[in-house]
């Protein structure tokens, strides 16, 4: 055969030499540089790696590039120039209608998955010009998208398909505004970084390449519990291409990380505790990746195992094995609230009953993946998606021994992170590296090794028990729950935390007792995960609401807004809600389309015409979740706004994007106080060296603490610039007004960069800064606020089961959420719809198995996410109760949207055929057993 | 380390026999690579130093109707299988399965052949081409020849066939004739692994309201895919109703040995389901047997 490589890559002739082993993915990525094509399972089943090979779309993580010989390849990369061939150019600029579509739909969030999912679109689109849903479905079924954006996605290949016909213009998706719009808060607006996700120019950490770089990999544990008798190491290091092995012994400074504890080895040593599969003995860094990979296998290794602790039942027994010195109890967490024993005594009704959530796998479609750089002046430039850059500076520094101001933390895009992004992954390992070499290091997780070494979301136990008066009120709640924290802390306690005060649901109830035992276990570490502990106690107490209503015999919907908190409540940690409380509308949109469309009594099990094996029903629940840290933690973010010599501002804060559009609401904040559209204003984000902290990104907090900072620096830039302008031209502050571009000073107008040149020359640079403090908060246990903020929802699902096999499918979803004001009703639809999908994928796709410790679920064939085949048809409303002190009245929005999705689902399913599932995911095969006796 | 040191598109049969059989170190036949290239890539199967890629031969990219079958290339991906008219007339259950084989893009890779060589025991495409009587050509140095289904198997993922010696050139699809029809179906399940709970194919020939004859195949019913013969018996000259149907719910009991997988399913929940699966198939299969004889367009 021939020893050339010969195929067009968008049009473009390429001729090289052939490279035993390598897939097309490879050849596009590293040779071709064309980094638009993204690997994210590299095991055919994320749709990620799409490219067209002759008109087809195919994966090309598994396509043998030599396969490509003669053949014509299409990336994202050459889209805008397909359109010559195939299609009539878009009336706007450069991009494919799909292109423009998929930005006016808001179709994309993290933007990961965007090339795969538009390639793939393209493609159907090329063979059937008119797509049904069904036929989009059909062909995007394998191409994943953890943001969850299929509605979106669906509407935008189906508008792109339209213009595509016509010759039009892509119609505009109709999406409301806030209530109260402001100029551009409010208002629909693109996401700042959608051409370049849209068009493959977007660049997450593995798509960086730098000279002399070499790539690492990890030599983990993979037994769970173990003491480590010897490492050899020599041989790996002999192996030519090996630059470094390093092992705990190497470690410069701290040999411990963690986000609250620093009870996670950043290399176990020899005489050390393995505590799970994913812990690392030694690290490798070589010339290529599949050198450093042969060099893992000639790492010799010898533990002497220990027993396994699996569950976090079976941790908190006396006789438990400890796995760390102090024991297995992480943290007892109690809430309590009057005298739950009275609550009982004076109940009618008492109802008790355990339920059970598995771990859960973040799934973000982008692996891991760090890249760090020794620079000329010894410092260390750490390249990572990161959801706390300035927790990663720290952490890094620490093991390395230096200041932190030494090491400098670039944060990239993220291919989502949905908590999973808060731990160290690969940074410190990849800078611990990039010091012992002297030369830039990549540390990139592959799929199998994300799911085994990250942390996930902690699987429960939790008994509910709840006493009630014949009317529907609650008297008495009692909650225990057991939490599986895994091997490290991560931030277990905080998680628990949020679980065990929310137990008890979104309800006033006098009487309130709750207990969780927070338990190291020898399985992979539990931490941050969208919806915080929540997700899990919301499908416990909301499940048991529908079992009371049931008992009592009273409407599910009407005994939740018997009980519903709202203005004036007290909750069970003891903060009496005094505004913001929107809980009640989100029920009465909800319940109110639900009748519509399900009429009378749309608990009622339907069936089928012509199918009477079909049954179908809806299903209620609601939820709440805190806007922030709270619990007395203090809670602030710094930003800066700089007008820059071009006129154009810039926003510095080093909150995170993990897809979410953090950049976009703080381009509207900036823009609705500065008076200048958003094209004015570029957000600079997760950069240690050029943005102030805005502390993590987690707990729905940035919109609300980042904003705040941001609404406030532009609020004092302009307030700076007002007074610079009303000295210099001897007019008073009312004088001085901005419009788009100029600043207008008693009828005479300078353009912003005169103005900027204007306060440089004179000294004063035009820039703010400001830290935003949110309201203090109390620690749990001391009553008062524990919350300066709180989102509510309500969701209603109709679910079909076949009841001769005991599938399930979720068909339409009613979703009201009371999120304060809408800033950004774009990014907002797709954190409702996404939320919602991930939490169909938690109710009936994801289950993380774990058999003694080992990781079952290790590939993603293995751990399914949702498809777009499991996307239900979506009804939103969004309730606007402000609260005073968030920006424009705005509060979190980003895991209330998940909670109540799990048990509107498996209460429609007990509607339809009288199953209750009180163990998730939902296993078809048990109801099929409980309705057909096999 | 490395998934493979040379990797050859072979232009003909021979060629790819010759090379196979020459080749320094390890040699496999690899097609759309679906299974194959992503076992190398995960470390479940070994480097292999040579991969000949058999997708580039016309011989086995043919799909055509001959005299007395459907002739389906083994490296014909089965996008094109499943949207082929032919296939969806004279091979209903192979249209039907491998348009469920994995997503858009891998089944645009994906081929029968591989499918069939993988050797899985519940491997769509296989247990269609089984119901249906399928022959698999082979051909070797010594020249081809026609080998039933049954005979391709050892175990589970284990073929019978020596892939340093022998490729699979296609499969031969007995024609439809009048009153004849072909259906497949499958149960998955939505967590944990990829593949089927259950799948079930049934060709069926209609004598007037009997069931005149007869073909089922269930996967996965054992280490090898086999046809469940048993279940045939209490099916053939009977009527396509409740009666029958429950005589074969028995028959399946009686007959086929399912296994429990703690991931995918218990043997209780598999027997029921393929009464319920068995009985699905069936009538449409049954359904289709008052369709016209010829392919309405090609």
């Amino acid at each position: 055969m021939s020893e050339r490589l010969h195929l067009w890559v968008n049009g473009q002739e390429v001729d090289l030499p052939v490279v035993p082993g390598e897939m097309l993915s490879d050849l596009l990525r590293y040779r071709l540089g064309l980094t638009g094509t993204k690997i994210g399972c590299n095991e055919m089943e994320c749709g990620a790696c799409t490219v067209l090979v002759d008109g087809e779309p195919i994966l090309s993580c598994s396509f043998p590039a030599v396969r490509a010989q003669d053949k014509h390849v299409l990336t994202i990369e050459g889209l805008s120039k397909a359109t010559e061939e195939a299609m009539k150019p878009s009336t706007e600029g450069s991009l494919h209608p799909l292109q423009e579509a998929f930005i006016k739909y808001g179709a994309l969030q993290c933007g990961f998955c965007t090339p795969g999912q538009i390639m793939t679109s393209y493609a159907l689109l090329l063979r059937n010009p008119e797509p049904s849903d069904e036929d989009i479905k059909t062909a995007l079924k394998d191409t994943l998208c953890r943001c969850g954006a299929y509605p979106a996605i669906l509407q935008a290949i189906k508008a792109a398909a339209k213009a595509m016909r016509t010759g039009g213009p892509v119609e505009s998706p109709v999406i409301p505004p806030a209530s109260k719009p402001g100029k551009y808060v409010g208002n629909v607006h693109p996401r700042p970084d959608a051409v370049a996700k849209v068009t493959g120019h977007a660049k997450y950490t593995d798509d960086l390449h730098f000279e002399g770089m070499l790539h690492a990999r990890v030599k983990r544990a993979m037994v769970p519990s173990a003491i480590v008798t010897r490492i050899d190491v020599s041989k790996a290091r002999a192996l030519p291409g090996v630059v470094a092995v390093l092992t705990a012994e190497d470690i410069p400074g701290e040999h411990n990380h963690g986000l609250v504890i620093y009870d996670w080895p950043i290399l176990v040593g020899v005489g050390e505790r393995v505590r799970y599969v994913g812990d690392a003995l030694a690290i490798v860094a070589a010339e290529t990746r599949e050198i450093a990979t042969q060099a893992l296998d000639l790492i010799e290794v010898d533990f002497e195992l220990l027993p396994v602790v699996s569950d976090p039942v079976q941790a908190a027994q006396p006789d438990a094995p400890k796995i760390h010195p102090n024991g297995n109890l992480l943290k007892h967490i109690k809430v309590r609230k009057g005298d739950v024993e009275q609550g009982f005594a004076d109940a009618d009704v008492i109802l008790e009953h355990t339920f059970y959530t598995p771990m859960h796998d973040h799934a973000f479609l982008e692996p891991e993946c760090s890249i760090a750089r020794p620079t000329p002046d010894g410092r260390m430039e750490v390249y990572v998606g990161s959801q706390i850059p300035y927790a990663d500076r720290q952490q890094i520094a620490r093991a390395l021994g230096w200041p932190e101001t030494r090491v400098h933390v670039i944060g990239q895009l993220m291919g989502g992170g949905f908590g999973g992004k808060e731990d160290i992954a690969g940074q410190i390992h990849a800078a611990l590296l990039a010091h012992a070499t002297g030369r830039p290091v990549k540390l990139l997780y592959d799929r199998h090794e994300s799911l085994i070494a990250h942390p996930k979301r902690h699987a429960t136990q939790i008994r509910v028990k709840v006493g009630a008066k014949l009317d529907g009120r609650l008297t008495a709640v009692e909650t225990e729950l057991y939490g599986d924290t895994g091997a490290y802390a991560s931030l277990g306690e905080k998680v628990m935390t949020r679980a065990t005060t929310h137990s008890s649901g979104p309800y006033e109830v006098p009487h309130v007792k709750a207990d969780c035992y927070a338990m190291y276990t020898n399985n992979p570490p539990a931490g941050a995960f969208r919806g915080f502990g929540v997700m899990q106690s919301a499908f416990a107490i909301e499940s048991m609401m529908d079992m009371l209503a049931e008992r009592l015999g009273i409407d599910p919907v009407e005994l939740r807004r018997k009980n519903a908190l709202r203005v004036g409540s007290v909750t069970n940690t003891g903060q009496v809600l005094r505004q913001s409380v929107g809980l009640l509308e989100c029920i009465e949109k909800v319940e109110a389309e639900m009748r519509r469309l399900g009429g009378p009594n749309p608990f009622e099990p339907k069936t089928v015409p012509g199918a009477p094996h079909l049954r179908r029903a809806w299903g209620f629940a609601v939820a709440y979740k805190n806007t922030g840290l709270g619990g007395g933690a203090p809670d602030k973010a710094g930003a800066e706004v700089e007008l820059r010599r071009d006129g154009t501002f810039q926003v510095r804060t080093s909150s995170a994007e993990l897809g979410q559009g953090l950049p976009t609401v703080l381009q509207l904040i900036a823009a609705e106080e500065l008076n200048q559209s958003p094209r004015r204003i570029e957000v600079l984000l997760m950069d240690t060296d050029l943005t102030p902290d805005g502390g993590p990104t987690t707990a729905s907090r940035q919109t609300f603490v980042t904003g705040n900072a941001v609404r406030y620096a532009a609020r004092a830039l302009k307030e700076l610039l007002t007074s610079e302008l009303s000295e210099r031209y001897d007019v008073p502050p009312e004088q001085v007004r901005f419009v788009e571009g100029l600043a207008q000073i008693n009828g005479h107008a300078l353009t912003l960069q005169q103005v900027a040149e204007e306060m440089l020359a004179s000294g004063r640079p035009p820039v703010t800064s400001y830290t935003y403090w949110a309201p203090t908060t109390r620690p749990l246990g001391e009553g008062g606020d524990m919350h300066f903020a709180f989102s509510f929802a309500a969701q209603a699902a109709e679910v079909e089961v076949n009841t001769l096999t005991g599938e399930v499918k979720v068909l339409r979803m009613i979703i009201a959420n009371d999120v304060g004001y809408a800033i950004n009703p774009l990014g907002l639809r797709g954190q409702v719809e996404g939320g919602a999908i991930m939490g169909i994928g938690h109710t009936l796709t994801e289950n993380f198995i774990l058999k003694d410790g080992q990781v079952v679920t290790d590939r993603l064939a293995r751990y399914r996410t949702p498809s777009i085949v499991h996307t239900p048809e979506i009804i939103s409303f969004i309730v606007e109760h402000p609260v005073a002190e968030g920006p424009y009245g705005a509060k979190g929005v980003g895991e209330i949207v998940l909670i109540p999705t799990p048990p509107a689902i498996t209460n429609a399913i007990y509607n339809a055929v009288g199953v209750r599932v009180d163990r998730l995911p939902v296993d078809q095969e048990m109801i099929c057993k409980a309705l057909n006796n096999c | 380390m490395r998934f493979w040191n040379t990797y050859v598109l072979a232009h003909s049969i021979e060629e790819a026999l010759d090379i196979l059989s020459h080749a320094p170190g390890s040699a496999l036949p690899v097609a759309g690579g679906t299974d194959l290239l992503l076992e190398i890539q995960q470390g479940e199967h070994e480097p292999v130093h040579t991969l000949v890629d058999i997708t580039h031969i016309p011989e086995l990219k043919r799909l055509e109707e001959t005299e007395d079958h459907l002739f389906i290339g083994a490296a014909v991906p089965v996008s094109r299988v499943a949207e082929s008219p032919l296939v969806r007339h004279h091979a209903t259950a192979v249209a039907e399965a491998c348009s469920q084989i994995g997503g858009p893009q891998v089944r645009n890779s994906a081929t029968l052949g591989g499918n069939v060589a993988h050797a899985l025991p519940a491997a769509d495409g296989m247990i269609a081409l089984l119901a249906l009587d399928a022959r698999a050509e082979v051909a070797s140095l010594e020249g081809r020849r026609l080998e039933p289904m049954e005979n391709l198997f050892k175990g589970p993922g284990q073929t019978a066939l020596d892939l340093r010696r022998e490729i699979l050139v296609g499969f031969h699809v007995p024609l439809r004739r009048l009153h004849q029809a072909s259906a497949f179906g499958r149960v998955m399940r939505p967590q944990g692994v990829a593949l089927p709970i259950l799948n079930t194919a049934v060709w069926v020939e209609r004598h007037g309201e009997v069931i005149g004859d007869i073909r089922v195949a269930i996967g996965p019913s054992g280490p090898v895919p086999r046809r469940a013969s048993a279940v045939e018996a209490v099916l053939r000259g009977q009527p396509c109703d409740q009666e029958t149907f429950a005589a074969a719910r028995r028959a399946i009991r009686e007959s086929i040995r399912f296994r429990s997988s703690p991931l995918r399913a218990s043997a209780e929940y598999r027997y029921h389901l393929s009464g319920v699966l068995l009985e699905e198939v069936v009538i449409k299969a049954w359904q289709r047997t008052l369709e016209p004889s010829v392919v309405e367009a090609v």
